[in-house]
């Protein structure tokens, strides 16, 4: 900036590159460089395996003093093999993966909201102002690393629990259902960022974003239940929880699935359609509106 | 004359409010131009349309012939601080700046070379919530020359910045502008402009008041007035009014004049035998004037105060 004062315009001294990948950089900064990031992932992931390899270690406790199988009912009770010890279920606690959805959905939420509230989004269009560069750029780097702590939270629980259970049927990858509920689970990570992305997107404040991906992901299913209306039960079908909840069902034991059950497609099926739903409405709601 | 920002008509309501009324202004390269304004005159808002943050709602304003909010990346053509707290205080100012930079192509050192222009390189690494306003002024500052860019947009830079901090911003944006850079800096105060800016343009409630040189704007909104005090009531300001002046009795009894030169006013005095106790020439300030050219448009006024 030593130039000699001369009045003619000022042309561009380089020429542009406009390419994707800055962005993804630009976005992979943006995450790390915030210490929320590190804290709600850590202690997140921490806390979901803590919660599941306890129960692991519980339920094997209680198992070294009780037989495998239950006895035999008395006469004329019929057999009840839905209570047969189902390892699996013992990586994929609910509570634990209720807590894992809200940091999933937090973590998602803020890399969106946490611009909107501190004003940072323009900021950032004023530098980029192709808006669904930006949006696609962070929904690429927030899911791609959802999908690494979801893989890591989803197999480290699934690893120790079953370790921890190795005497009494603990599961390996190659058992039937294994992979898949490793999978659904680790996806589910990415999923529910999504929705987190979509919801603080669309909500722009950080409290109001919070409390409504908290009661679209988890109120929700939990209301839409029971079998005397089949809409009812349909809509409670269709949120990412209850898929979740089907495709970490062991197949080796017998559960009660009810009147309308999920089967694996559809619940695979609802995963895609929020992931599409998701990313669609985070790219849409920010296309036009004034920041 | 080249013309780089060009507002045409350009209009912002928000329901019934009009914030930007069918505004249209040039802005040109090489000078620094002041965006001047009352308090919600509309600055801010034709700031964000201008770099397509907000969506006019008729109208258009551009950027080198194109709405700059058209282009897939900005840095290189226009740098902006609309509002120093844009910026998410959680992070290091190296890394706002970094990811910026980043996200726009630039090389990494533009980072460490910004904030050393603006006097910041020792708080690179400290997070921004410890900053004060001044210190996020500079950040900002720093933000908008990442790019390197022909078009500078500066909302309120001044404010929070220290005497020291005022004085470089100013030798900054003339020698911006000096390299043939497009400068535009918005300000409510006329007394900030008056040694910052070579061009003006003047809102209202929206509306485009003035859009000139300083110098001529000087010259044509400063009448000098002149303030008698006499112990006469009848004559004195009769002469006057004859002569072409206008007269205001003060509060306090003394008379404001303007249209005549206190040498004037003197010599009528002294012919017609009126006793002055008081003959004082003023030459009303900038600012001054920048209040009667808005004193219609100001919207939160202080009633009584006035």
């Amino acid at each position: 900036m030593t130039a000699p004062p001369d009045k003619t315009p000022f042309r561009l001294p380089v020429q542009e590159h406009a390419r994707f990948r800055h962005l993804l950089a630009a976005e992979w900064i943006k995450l790390w460089s915030l210490r929320s990031t590190h804290r709600v992932l850590g202690a997140g992931a921490l806390t979901v395996i803590g919660i599941n390899v306890n129960s692991a270690a519980s339920n094997a406790d209680r198992l070294a003093h009780q037989p495998l199988m239950p006895s035999d009912p008395p006469p004329g009770v019929p057999a009840r093999p839905e209570l047969l010890f189902d390892p699996l279920h013992t990586a994929f606690v609910d509570p634990a993966w209720q807590l894992f959805v809200i940091i999933a959905a937090t973590v998602g939420g803020i890399a969106v909201f946490g611009e909107h509230s501190s004003g940072l989004i323009r900021t950032t269009f004023a530098a980029v102002p192709d808006r669904q560069a930006v949006i696609a750029a962070k929904v690429a780097v927030v899911s791609a690393v959802m999908l690494v702590f979801g893989a890591l939270v989803s197999g480290t629980s699934f690893g120790i629990t079953q370790m921890l259970l190795r005497e009494y049927g603990g599961l390996s990858l190659g058992d039937p259902g294994a992979l898949r509920a490793v999978a659904a689970a680790a996806l589910l990570a990415p999923l529910c960022a999504l929705v987190g992305m979509a919801v603080g997107a669309a909500v722009r404040h950080a409290a109001g974003s919070i409390v409504a991906v908290i009661a679209l992901l988890l109120l929700i299913p939990a209301l839409f239940q029971g079998e005397r209306h089949r809409w009812v039960r349909e809509i409670g079908n269709a949120m990412p929880l209850s898929a979740w909840q089907r495709l970490v069902t062991n197949p080796e034991r017998t559960h009660d699935l009810g009147k309308y059950p999920l089967t694996v497609t559809e619940a695979w099926i609802v995963y895609g359609a929020w992931i599409i739903a998701a990313v669609a409405v985070a790219l849409l709601v920010t296309r036009r509106r004034d920041v | 004359m080249d013309t780089v920002i060009e507002a045409t008509e350009l209009t912002k309501r928000y329901g019934r409010t009009t914030a930007v009324d069918r505004m249209s202004f040039t802005v040109r390269p090489g000078v620094v131009t002041g965006f001047l304004g009352p308090n919600g005159a509309g600055k801010t808002t034709t700031l964000r349309m201008l770099l397509g943050l907000n969506r006019p709602t008729g109208g258009t304003v551009t950027v080198d012939g194109r709405p700059f909010g058209d282009r897939p990346r900005g840095l290189r053509h226009v740098g902006a601080l609309l509002d120093a707290h844009d910026v998410h205080v959680g992070r290091t100012a190296r890394a706002h700046l970094t990811a910026l930079a980043v996200g726009n192509g630039l090389p990494r050192r533009r980072v460490a070379e910004v904030m050393g222009e603006v006097g910041m390189a020792e708080a690179a690494g400290r997070r921004i919530d410890g900053f004060s306003l001044g210190m996020k002024q500079r950040l900002g500052i720093a933000a908008a020359l990442l790019g390197d860019p022909p078009v500078l947009v500066f909302d309120e830079p001044l404010n929070g910045l220290d005497p020291e901090g005022v004085h470089w911003v100013r030798g900054l944006f003339k020698q911006l502008a000096d390299e043939g850079r497009t400068v535009l800096v918005s300000s409510h105060l006329m007394r900030e402009m008056e040694q910052t800016a070579e061009e003006l343009i003047v809102i209202g409630r929206g509306r485009l008041l003035a859009a000139q040189n300083l110098r001529d704007f000087a010259a044509r909104n400063t009448r000098p007035r002149v303030g008698v005090r006499t112990p006469d009531t009848v004559v004195l300001p009769g002469l006057l009014t004859r002569e072409g002046a206008t007269v205001r009795r003060e509060d306090d009894g003394s008379y404001t004049v303007t249209g005549l030169p206190a040498e004037r006013i003197g010599e009528l005095a002294f012919t017609h035998r009126v006793r002055l106790h008081e003959l004082s020439p003023h030459s009303a300030s900038l600012e001054e004037a920048f209040m009667e050219l808005t004193r219609e448009s100001v919207e939160y006024s202080a009633g009584a105060a006035r």
